[in-house]
């Protein structure tokens, strides 16, 4: 029954979404990271969505195919009494731009809700297809 | 006798899958609102239901299949339903032709379409349940 596909196609759709919004609070939480783990200044990290064939009609679900790092240039904050600084007494600070993970933290709650309300309304339509001829 | 409701209510099956299918691609639109180059599908109901009950075209260019080891055709499911790329509204930098709206709207039309299907079905047997009683 195709009914059924709806909820892997909507579950796939929520793990991406909750993916994309995994990537955004470790962004937004590392916004003033300066050194990373590799000694590093924190990239901002972006997920990449691909459809992926669902069942054997067509249904397509999303899945993140990789998880890519920003080759925004990083942001250089001058600082010169930090140990962190260059010879110019800049350090470079990581390139995550909070406006930008504002808006995709949004677009991924709302993208998620969207989700949850077909999976509702899937299961809804499937309670009612079982109570037939009572 | 049983052939007689099994005839009464083949039309009723044949639309409750299809609507079963239409909401199985609506809800891939919906979960790949934000899949780079993705591109929204749905099929035009009327002449998949008409294909699907033998009276239209739609059905009888169906591919032929001799072999297990045969490859379906492209978009090809069980109901000999044409799935189409949908028109786009606005278009997208990322290539996604999927309109929320649209796709919203399309979703809650079929959904309520599947119940009143369930609620017809419903009847029917409610009728027959009637007409055995003595």
């Amino acid at each position: 029954m195709s009914v059924f596909n709806v909820f892997n196609i909507a579950g796939s759709a929520l793990t991406a979404q909750s993916a994309r919004l995994n990537a955004v609070a470790s962004n937004l939480a590392n916004a003033d990271s300066v050194a990373g783990s590799n000694g590093q200044p924190y990239r901002a990290k972006q997920v990449v969505f691909a459809a992926n064939p669902v069942g054997a009609e067509g249904g397509q679900g999303v899945r993140v195919t990789q998880v890519v790092e920003s080759a925004a240039p990083l942001r250089m904050h001058y600082e010169p009494g930090s140990p962190f600084a260059n010879e110019q007494g800049y350090v470079a600070m990581p390139n995550v731009n909070p406006v930008e993970e504002m808006v995709n933290m949004i677009s991924a709650s709302r993208s998620y809700q969207t989700n949850a309300e077909v999976m509702n309304t899937a299961k809804t339509l499937l309670l009612k297809t079982l109570a037939i001829g009572q | 006798m049983i052939n007689r409701i099994d005839q009464e209510l083949s039309f009723s099956q044949t639309a409750l899958n299809l609507r079963a299918y239409r909401q199985e691609l609506l809800a891939s639109n919906i979960a790949n609102a934000d899949t780079p180059n993705y591109k929204a599908r749905d099929i035009d109901f009327k002449a998949a239901l008409e294909g699907a009950l033998g009276k239209g075209q739609s059905g009888a260019l169906a591919l032929v299949q001799t072999s297990e080891r045969h490859l379906p055709a492209a978009g090809s499911n069980r109901f000999g339903a044409a799935v189409q790329y949908r028109s786009e509204e606005q278009s997208n930098v990322d290539g996604n032709t999927v309109s929320m709206d649209v796709e919203r709207a399309a979703f809650a039309e079929n959904a309520i379409q599947m119940e009143a299907m369930l609620t017809f079905i419903n009847g029917r047997f409610k009728t027959l349940n009637s007409a055995i009683q003595p």
